[in-house]
């Protein structure tokens, strides 16, 4: 079995959001990046395949070559292979595009991707390549076992859960529950130093046109000091709840 | 021109975001001189889509198909996208608006933005403000197709029910072969789910262990909201993962959230800063989530949430 496991670099869940002067860019400086949570969940899902099954496991990103050193980081998890391809993540679709080409090229029984990426929140990546491929997919995957050539899934839904079934290959968007934050594999020396020799190959990209940009970024206004109540005047915390705010 | 609202369903009826899609529909089709088209799934009542602003409703029948399924849904929308020459489509935020969105823009050829809080900017081309960075940031984007499909973040908009046509017509269920077959859907009972509430009271590691969540149940069911809870709570086991909210779990745009025992990290503060109003229960002054909240009390939940519960259920009965 080969899984591609569809990688994006964001920055750490901690990161203040800062934008440049002009606000036309998001302003890197100091930014620390990872793993996008969604995408580690797929990722230890993954490898925990390819402990049982023996699949084999390719991680992918779109992205500028600062982005290889969470490559290497999901080869010392345990990934075998990864690959970079080389451009500027334009937009979802740009990278969908991208993620099909190498998915056309080399096939894959099962494509996992986050359910959404922590920065631009699109969510898009894994249906958009899932349909552009006519592949069947489950977001908000919180359950994955193969079955011979069939894959079963749980899809979290508002208020429940959702099992099906389908003939590989599908694509999931992966997120927590998938596998438990306890299980997510923190890597050792050992791990480190494998991931050294392994693969990483860097791609060039398909020209296509993104479908759309960002033309710039504002942030949030900055909010009104908390209004507090005594812990003994419930009473005045209903009240403005109710006569203030109205939302009561 | 056309814009093309997918109206999601609870039990047959149009949910309250589809009501909600619909208002905010309906002023884009005031500003570009377009008809507003509502395709609902159900063969329910369409008076209440008309009320709030449809033109033209499209009922397709899905017979024996009781679930959602993102094949044969995308592939009946984007006929009649085609059909109705759409240049804007709206979904929800929801799980099922967000699954539905980017399958159909690939399917039509559209752009895809997902998490609109605001009305476009500009119509030729579609600019759009959407929250990013888990509500720590807004891009302000142009799509450059003819065609854009927008997921709404709820409770951006509101709903301002205004009259359309109204002119009911039914659309054939794509018969496209799924490839995905649902076995088996496991409803929680009863509850209200964090996408639908207006409400949402969520407990973090303060409240000590799962033997005291009746607290936070019987505070939810008083005000008719949602239970939700951090992180480490739901890692601890004493919650279910589906009740976890913030940056790596669920989102929250309910209209008030209210904390108790939460610290207010920045990852929890990401996913529900879009709620409209916060309030905070924590023993510590010093704790973050006081300078994100609206209103708090300094307190002891296990003091302040049975009071605040008392108070409430003598209000509802006066
Ligand atoms: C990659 C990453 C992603 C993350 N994603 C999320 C996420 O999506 N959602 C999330 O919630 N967290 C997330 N976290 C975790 C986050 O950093 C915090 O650890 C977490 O939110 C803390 O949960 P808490 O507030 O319940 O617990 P604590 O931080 O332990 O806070 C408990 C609070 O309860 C108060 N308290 C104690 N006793 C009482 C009492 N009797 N009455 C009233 N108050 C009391 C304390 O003063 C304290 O402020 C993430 C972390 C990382 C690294």
């Amino acid at each position: 079995m080969k899984i591609l496991v569809c990688i994006s670099c964001v920055p750490d869940t901690t990161t203040k959001i800062n934008f440049t002067a002009d606000q036309k860019e998001f302003d890197t400086q100091g930014v620390q990046y990872i793993i996008n949570p969604n995408d580690e969940f797929g990722l230890t899902r993954a490898i925990r395949l390819q402990q049982s099954h023996g699949a084999h496991v390719t991680v992918v990103t779109v992205g500028e070559v600062s982005c290889e050193q969470i490559l290497r980081k999901c080869l010392a998890i345990g990934a075998d292979a990864a690959v970079r391809i080389d451009a500027h993540p334009n937009d979802g679709y740009f990278v969908a595009k991208q993620l099909e080409a190498i998915c056309i090229k080399q096939p894959f029984d099962l494509i996992i991707t986050g359910r959404e990426s922590i920065d631009y929140n699109g969510g898009m990546v894994g249906g958009m390549l899932a349909t552009l491929m006519q592949l069947p997919y489950v977001t908000q995957c919180v359950g994955l076992e193969i079955n011979g050539d069939q894959a079963l899934m749980q899809r979290e839904i508002d208020g429940g859960n959702e099992h099906s079934k389908a003939n590989l290959p599908v694509v999931i968007g992966a997120q927590k529950g998938l596998v438990e934050e306890k299980d997510l594999i923190i890597p050792n020396m050992r791990g480190i130093m494998q991931a050294r020799q392994k693969p990483l190959l860097v791609e060039a990209p398909l020209t296509i046109e993104a479908k759309s940009q960002i033309e710039f970024y504002e942030k949030p206004k900055p909010r009104g000091p908390v209004t507090l109540f005594d812990p003994s005047d419930v009473d005045g915390l209903l009240n403005a709840l109710q006569n203030q705010a109205k939302v009561l | 021109m056309a814009v093309v609202i997918f109206i999601e369903t609870q039990n047959g009826k149009a949910s309250k975001t589809g009501l909600e899609l619909l208002s905010y529909g309906r002023s884009i089709a005031e500003a570009t001189s377009a008809s507003l088209i509502a395709v609902i799934f159900s063969d329910s009542d369409t008076q209440e889509l008309t009320d709030h602003g449809a033109d033209v409703i499209y009922t397709v029948d899905t017979a024996t198909d009781s679930n959602f399924n993102l094949e044969r849904y995308s592939a009946t929308l984007s006929e009649i996208c085609a059909l109705e020459k759409a240049t804007i489509v709206v979904v929800s935020s929801s799980s099922e608006g967000r699954y539905l969105g980017p399958s159909l823009a690939v399917k039509t050829g559209a752009t895809y933005l997902s998490n609109a809080v605001a009305l476009p900017t500009t119509y030729n081309p579609l600019t759009v403000k959407q929250s990013c960075f888990t509500n720590k940031g807004f891009a302000i984007s142009e799509s450059m197709s003819s065609c854009t499909v927008l997921s709404l973040s709820s409770n951006a908009f509101g709903i301002h029910p205004q009259p359309g046509r109204g002119e009911v017509k039914t659309y054939p269920y794509a018969s496209t072969k799924s490839k995905l077959e649902v076995t088996k859907v496991e409803h929680a009972q009863e509850s209200i789910s964090i996408a639908d509430a207006d409400i949402v009271v969520s407990g973090g590691r303060g409240l000590k262990g799962p033997e005291h969540w009746h607290l936070i149940e019987d505070l939810a069911s008083t005000l008719g909201a949602a239970t939700a809870c951090s992180k480490p709570v739901s890692d601890l086991g004493w919650r279910p993962h589906s009740e976890h909210v913030g940056q790596t779990g669920k989102p929250v745009a309910s209209n008030l959230y209210i904390a108790i025992g939460i610290s207010g990290a920045i990852q929890h503060l990401a996913g529900i800063n879009a709620s409209k109003v916060k309030v905070v229960i924590n023993n510590d002054p010093e704790a973050p989530f006081f300078k994100a909240a609206d209103y708090g009390i300094v307190g002891d939940a296990f003091e302040v949430v049975p009071r605040l519960i008392e108070k409430l259920k003598a209000l509802k009965k006066a």
